[in-house]
């Protein structure tokens, strides 16, 4: 655990460039691409950790520092992190100031929420107001996680409109447009600079009572970073119009163009900045993929094997002790992998560490690969005949030779096949640290799901499986090498 | 001289030894005779310390036995388990070297002791290299035996050491236990549940009934003077003579 500490405490010492963020979705990404860019013509070091997470996440890694920047909307500044309303843009600025964020002049388009139908639909069932859809109290909604939590999300409309709907799904945004078109939910909820409204030929419901409030997007950044991005800022404020945004976004998610080529022509077009991108060919993306995820696997699961060994013989040894390291490394477990990516990031914060990237991955894989091989050097112990154990001690074994010549070569082969279950898991389970930014085979999967790119999903899943196919192939042969044949007789 | 006195044990809650008591001198081998639960392999397993009685003593030349002198007096004794109790991951050889290795005896010693016992148990050097998986049972308690030689202790405590052998294998090396423990002259305790072999290896014969002792003495004592009822009717389920 100690090295564990170390070696991500290194890792996090090293001069860090500027650190771009963004959130979940295309249009976050996009602006995410055009500021890593604009920063890079700049002259600054600058990285972008795409499709981090949601609002929170986004926040906390901003105060914490582990990103510099990212896209957001005054709106959501307002209700979700400031949670007070603002007369003007300059007290907005003055409360961010006020807890060291820093924040650009609005971009210049509003992306406000919005509910949206079919418009076929909506025309048959004489739907054009959200007013209206208290007549329907049977139609079914289906709404983003975050828009069901949020203030000026869901629950703050439903009372505004008196909108009598109980039982509304959360759902991916993403999967909401798919699932409107199979006709599983016919409201979703969406961002007005959304590129699928005119996609899907969507009719958006109009905000007869004006309940949600405007969503400038602007750029906030940290206040120590203020001196390396002002220039950026200065130059964005105003530049991207609402039908510039959702052609942006149209050609990103619709057309398949990549988001840092998007932003590149946007760039060049709009701000004359000709800048270089590279755009990976398809070996090289799951090359690089397979590097990182490899990564993410092979050190956690280093360290998981490390300690997970000799707690599963002190659990074999010491009964009181070991029902409780069992209690605790089971409960583990039974965390979402989610949640505890996501629970992660404040006390990392606390430790001076940061709480996206791989750091939270390798802890939380690390985490996860405990149990299998506890469990599994426990049994292997337990289940050597009492006569051997008693001809070892007769033998006055010392505990010593004991434990490595007689305990460990016969639970071997258990202990082995625990290592084995928790390697398979760990690759399947290392896909999700691309919800924290470490990459991995997880963010071609995220991103595919984003853009509804099939081919792109595929990039991620079927490498995890053969991966997954490898490890338990070299680790068959690597069983063969190790356990006694005096035991495969 | 071995000295047992009042040893009573209970396992899991039923009492299985009840004030027995045995004195056995050096040079004799005395075997533990009854049916299962009778306790006799429960006081093999309190005279190597691997059950500590509830009451009652056992000394080993006036030593008493504690959990603190156990590792002490165990350097003088040898145990044989029922299928020799070899350790499967490990080869024959390395099933005898590791008793000499962590008494700190060099390699060379290892090796002539090996060379040495292997004569005496009469077991062919080439098939040291094996598993026990990979050799016969009566081989694997030929190693068994040797193992308990090893460090040349002074008792010798066998249970039920050809119990997991076919008939031919059990009459063959009974013969030549007999005479190995006549060559070396030992304390042995054997326990078994054969009266033939018992009477075949013992020089007394401690006959069990519910942990205490039903009649002690030679083969002929028990067939012509049977002390009671489940004496006689021991000796002629078993009486083959």
């Amino acid at each position: 655990m100690k090295w564990l500490l170390f070696f991500v405490l290194s890792s996090h010492a090293l001069a860090r460039p500027l650190v771009v963020g963004s959130k979940k979705f295309t249009e976050s990404v996009i602006l995410g691409e055009v500021l890593r860019l604009a920063l890079k013509d700049d002259g600054k070091d600058v990285t972008h950790s795409q499709e981090i997470g949601g609002t929170r996440i986004l926040w906390n890694a901003l105060e914490s520092g582990d990103i510099d920047l990212y896209p957001e909307y005054t709106g959501t500044i307002e209700e979700e992190l400031l949670q007070r309303k603002t007369t003007s843009f300059a007290e907005l600025r003055t409360l961010l100031r006020q807890q060291g964020i820093g924040v650009s002049r609005p971009l210049g388009f509003n992306n406000t929420y919005a509910l949206g139908m079919k418009t076929g639909l909506a025309e048959k069932m004489g739907i054009a107001k959200i007013s209206d859809l208290q007549r329907f109290p049977r139609i079914k909604l289906g709404l983003s996680g975050e828009f069901l939590q949020r203030k000026d999300g869901w629950p703050g409309l439903k009372r505004a409109y008196r909108l009598p709907h109980d039982g509304v799904k959360g759902l991916d945004h993403d999967v909401a447009y798919r699932a409107m078109e199979q006709g599983d939910i016919e409201v979703v909820d969406l961002y007005s600079t959304d590129s699928e409204i005119s996609y899907y030929g969507l009719k958006i419901l109009v905000d007869d009572l004006g309940y949600f409030p405007r969503y400038e997007a602007v750029i906030l950044y940290r206040l120590q970073a203020e001196s390396e991005v002002a220039s950026v800022m200065e130059r964005l404020g105003g530049k991207i119009s609402n039908d510039r945004m959702i052609e942006l976004n149209k050609r990103a998610k619709s057309d398949k163009v990549p988001a840092n080529r998007v932003a590149a022509d946007f760039l060049l077009q709009d701000l004359a900045l000709s800048v270089e991108v590279k755009q990976r060919t398809r070996s090289e993306r799951i090359l690089h993929t397979t590097v990182e995820h490899l990564r993410l696997v092979l050190i956690s699961m280093f360290f998981a094997i490390l300690i997970a060994i000799p707690l599963g013989v002190i659990v074999a040894k010491r009964r009181h002790l070991g029902r409780g390291i069992l209690a605790a490394v089971s409960a583990i477990q039974t965390v979402p992998a989610l949640a505890l990516l996501v629970l992660l990031i404040k006390p990392l914060g606390y430790l001076g560490l940061s709480g996206i990237g791989d750091t939270p991955a390798l802890i939380a894989l690390f985490f996860y690969s405990l149990l299998p091989i506890v469990r599994n050097t426990l049994s292997g112990i337990q289940q050597i005949p009492e006569n051997l154990q008693e001809t070892a001690e007769v033998l006055n074994l010392s505990a010593r030779t004991k434990l490595w010549k007689i305990e460990l070569p016969l639970a071997l082969p258990s202990i082995l096949a625990g290592i084995k279950i928790a390697l398979v898991l760990n690759v399947g389970f290392a896909t999700l640290g691309a919800l924290v930014g470490a990459g991995g085979f997880g963010q071609p999967i995220l991103t595919g799901i984003r853009l509804d790119d099939y081919g792109l999903i595929l990039e991620g899943a079927l490498p995890a499986t053969i991966l997954a196919l490898v490890c338990q192939g070299c680790f068959d042969w690597l069983e063969k090498r190790l356990v006694s044949p005096g035991l495969k007789l | 001289m071995i000295a047992i006195q009042n040893l009573c044990k209970s396992l899991g809650g039923k009492a299985v030894l009840r004030g027995f008591a045995l004195d056995v001198q050096d040079g004799e081998t005395v075997a533990l005779l009854g049916l299962s639960g009778s306790g006799k392999t429960t006081i093999l397993k309190c005279l190597c310390g691997l059950l500590l009685p509830e009451q009652g003593t056992i000394t080993f030349d006036g030593v008493p036995l504690t959990a603190e002198s156990r590792s002490q007096l165990r350097q003088r004794m040898g145990y044989v388990t029922q299928d020799g109790g070899l350790f499967p991951h490990l080869t024959l050889k390395q099933n005898l070297s590791i008793v000499g290795q962590e008494t700190g005896m060099p390699e060379a010693d290892i090796e002539a002791r090996t060379r040495e016992l292997a004569l005496l148990v009469k077991l062919p050097l080439e098939i040291l290299d094996r598993y026990p998986a990979q050799v016969s049972g009566g081989q694997r308690q030929r190693v068994g035996l040797m193992r308990a030689l090893f460090l040349n202790p002074s008792y010798l405590l066998l249970d039920e050491p050809l119990g997991a052998l076919d008939p031919i294998t059990r009459r063959e090396l009974q013969g030549e236990l007999k005479e190995l423990i006549k060559r070396l002259g030992k304390t042995v305790i054997l326990v078994t549940h054969d009266l033939l072999e018992a009477r075949r290896l013992s020089t007394r014969i401690i006959l069990l009934e519910h942990g205490a002792i039903s009649q002690q003495g030679s083969m002929e004592d028990l067939l012509h003077h049977p002390a009671n009822d489940f004496v006689r009717r021991f000796v002629q389920a078993q009486d083959h003579t």
